[in-house]
């Protein structure tokens, strides 16, 4: 018998065995599903043992979603921080461009992964739940792509904010599935998913869009989003000649955020930030920041923190940010804030509002509401890192989707 | 002997579920009993059910809406156990519910007010490391769920720690959609049946006489859940004629299918 021993003091062996990052993680699904989730791994461990598998997906990321995206040094944000910052002090800013990629989000990255799987499963059909409408555009993409039927689970009222991405994915011939239970958002399209799942499981694969869920969900999702910390490092490496000092991204459910994260979690010297959706504020209750909010507790097949009252119901999450509304986060987050290695700090709708439109007129990059929670977080850290200092910013998406929401926001008429 | 063993002694039983604070609970239990049902399965209100048809989420929303808290729930189970000490009484909701103040919490206040068994949709055997042996610790039953997907190499896990029933969901759906061919459950009784001695209860999709005597001749135990949670729905708070009237009709053809057969 060989002895299992993990790799004292890394940051990079989670999950177990059992899907537990730490105390969280886990796979809390029905029976139903359980048979169906353990096949899942077993055939996520023989795609990742599998050349054929990554030939396959570093082929589609090249040709297909259009990878590497850049790592830009963004010249005007930086000087502009660095003139608000104390002297000698304000980074070097980088973005890391995920909303250059097809589809105009990370999400993309996730969906061809988890589509070879499927097709290696010999599923069928295919379904996801979406928020934004940036996973259920990629999934939909990705449907197209291998001629997979496609249903994508949506909050009835993140139809009505995100019509222009309802639109794209029934013309991409996707069928979007308007959610009316709850608060019509990404927690209820979730709930909708898994019931549509539970009845189909035989034909039908789920393509979970954050690194969340039961395992091997978070492991997996994470692993497909790695490229982007994996491409940061590459690219900073030839930028700069080093690694970077800090990492900077936006946590929904946290799939952009882990991708970026995971591949430097054992560089003791970058250091990483995590931003959550505070909505109208900690203190107003209305916001989506689980971490800072929050608790532990189990919902959608993971133990993690959430958004709950004292008996364990779950409160609704607020944030103008489509993609940010929920009130849970991946677990491997839960794991990676309390053991310190990530801090976490909450950035108000208002906040995101305001970074939003600095990024427009500064870089002429129009961000996602998501993304623009983490450059919102700029000022803040800017002000205390060192001229010298490299900081990445992980634009996740691009934020053509937003513009209507922003523009109610700020009272212009379209 | 345990009010689970005793009841499935006496023949086929009739397993009938409402959810707790959904019209006037107190009132409905007792038509339950009145009616003739043999186990009761109270339903624990969740923001989420995601292993729930509309008639279910449905009632755990008015249930939440009336302001329903676990407090609530614990003290009409234990006015039920009061008022009727030989039912068996099962609490059966999700997990985050159960142990947000920790197993142990939960486990304790199940056996203090006189809860036999507890249903858990969403923790398989897999993630049962605490939840399991604190019930047991407190003499209660943790009933697990069986179903069409449960291979008869994962049978075992399912079985072991499983007592007082198990609850075979006849079909791989969300509850009170659709009903399983007969056919398949006689032959998914009888695996189980092959592998334990433990009484086997069918549900999800049960909803009238017709089908439940059905399976009362091939199983130990019928579940019937939705179709009591839409009187419910349809009668408010003045549900309990209605309902002891419903379960008088399903007792009749469950205690009788053997007879029948």
């Amino acid at each position: 018998m060989t002895v299992h021993t993990p790799q004292a003091n890394s940051f990079r062996n989670q999950p177990d065995d059992q899907g537990h990052f730490g105390r969280f993680g886990g796979r809390y699904v029905a029976e139903t599903l359980m048979p169906l989730i353990l096949d899942l791994e077993k055939e996520y461990r023989a795609a990742q043992a599998d050349p054929a598998f990554h030939a396959e997906m570093d082929d589609l990321l090249k040709h297909f979603v259009g990878r590497p995206s850049p790592l830009y040094y963004a010249p005007r944000m930086t000087e502009h921080f660095r003139a608000l910052a104390p002297d000698g002090k304000g980074p070097k800013i980088y973005f890391k461009r995920e909303e250059l990629n097809h589809t105009g989000a990370h999400k993309i990255n996730n969906c061809v992964g988890q589509i070879l799987l499927a097709i290696r499963m010999g599923k069928t059909k295919i379904i996801a739940e979406t928020g934004a409408g940036q996973h259920g555009v990629a999934t939909a993409t990705v449907a197209a792509r291998f001629g997979l039927p496609c249903t994508i689970f949506m909050g009835a009222k993140d139809v009505e904010r995100q019509k222009p991405n309802v639109f794209r994915m029934k013309l991409l011939g996707a069928e979007v599935c308007p959610v009316t239970s709850g608060a019509e958002t990404l927690k209820d399209a979730m709930n909708d998913a898994l019931r549509h799942w539970v009845a189909n499981v035989n034909d039908t694969f789920y393509i979970i869009g954050t690194a969340a869920g039961p395992h091997p969900y978070p492991e997996l999702v994470r692993d497909f989003q790695s490229v982007i910390g994996k491409e940061t490092r590459d690219q900073m490496l030839e930028a700069e000649g080093r690694l970077p000092d800090m990492l900077l991204a936006a946590v929904g459910g946290g799939s952009n955020a882990i991708g970026m994260f995971h591949p430097f979690l054992d560089d003791p010297d970058v250091e990483m930030v995590g931003v959550e959706a505070a909505g109208y504020g900690i203190e107003s209750g209305k916001h989506a920041a689980s971490l800072t909010g929050g608790k532990p507790g189990i919902l959608h097949g993971n133990r993690t923190y959430l958004l709950q009252d004292e008996d364990g119901q779950i409160t609704e999450a607020h944030s103008i940010s489509a993609g940010l509304d929920y009130p849970g986060l991946g677990p491997e987050h839960s794991w990676l804030h309390e053991s310190g290695r990530v801090k976490y700090v909450p950035i108000t709708d208002a906040q995101a509002l305001e970074a939003f439109q600095l990024c427009c007129r500064l870089e002429g990059i129009i961000p996602a509401l998501e993304s623009a929670h983490a450059l919102a977080a700029l000022g803040d850290l800017t002000a205390r890192m060192d001229e010298d200092k490299l900081l990445v910013v992980n634009v996740s998406g691009r934020g053509d989707k937003d513009i209507f929401t922003v523009a109610e926001h700020l009272g212009a008429e379209m | 002997m345990s009010r689970f063993a005793a009841t499935f002694a006496k023949g086929p039983a009739l397993v009938c579920f409402i959810t707790a604070g959904d019209g006037d609970t107190d009132a409905n239990l007792d038509a339950l009993v009145a009616g003739g049902a043999d186990v009761i399965e109270l339903g624990m209100p969740f923001t989420d059910p995601m292993a729930d048809g509309p008639a279910i989420q449905q009632a755990n929303i008015r249930s939440l809406e009336a302001g329903t808290r676990t407090a609530d729930i614990f003290r009409m189970a234990a006015d039920f156990r009061a008022r009727h000490p030989q039912i068996p009484l099962v609490l059966m909701g999700y997990s985050n519910p159960m142990t947000i103040r920790g197993p142990e919490w939960f486990a304790a206040e199940c056996g203090k007010a006189g809860v036999d068994g507890i249903i858990c949709v969403d923790i398989p055997p897999e993630e049962d490391a605490d939840l399991g042996p604190a019930l047991r610790e407190h003499g209660v039953s943790l009933i697990r769920l069986a179903t069409p997907t449960t291979d008869t190499a994962r049978l075992p896990a399912v079985l072991d720690g499983s007592s007082g029933f198990l609850y075979y969901v006849s079909v791989a759906g969300i509850t009170g959609m659709q009903q399983a061919a007969l056919s398949s459950i006689e032959d998914a009784v009888a695996r189980i049946k092959a592998a334990s001695d433990i009484p086997v209860a069918v549900g999800f999709g049960v909803r009238t006489p017709e089908q439940a005597e059905k399976i009362a001749r091939v199983a130990d135990g019928v579940v019937v859940g939705s179709a009591f949670v839409e009187l419910v729905r349809d009668h408010g708070r003045n549900a309990a004629e209605a309902i002891r009237e419903f379960t008088a009709s399903l007792a009749q053809a469950v205690h009788t299918a053997r007879e029948v057969a």
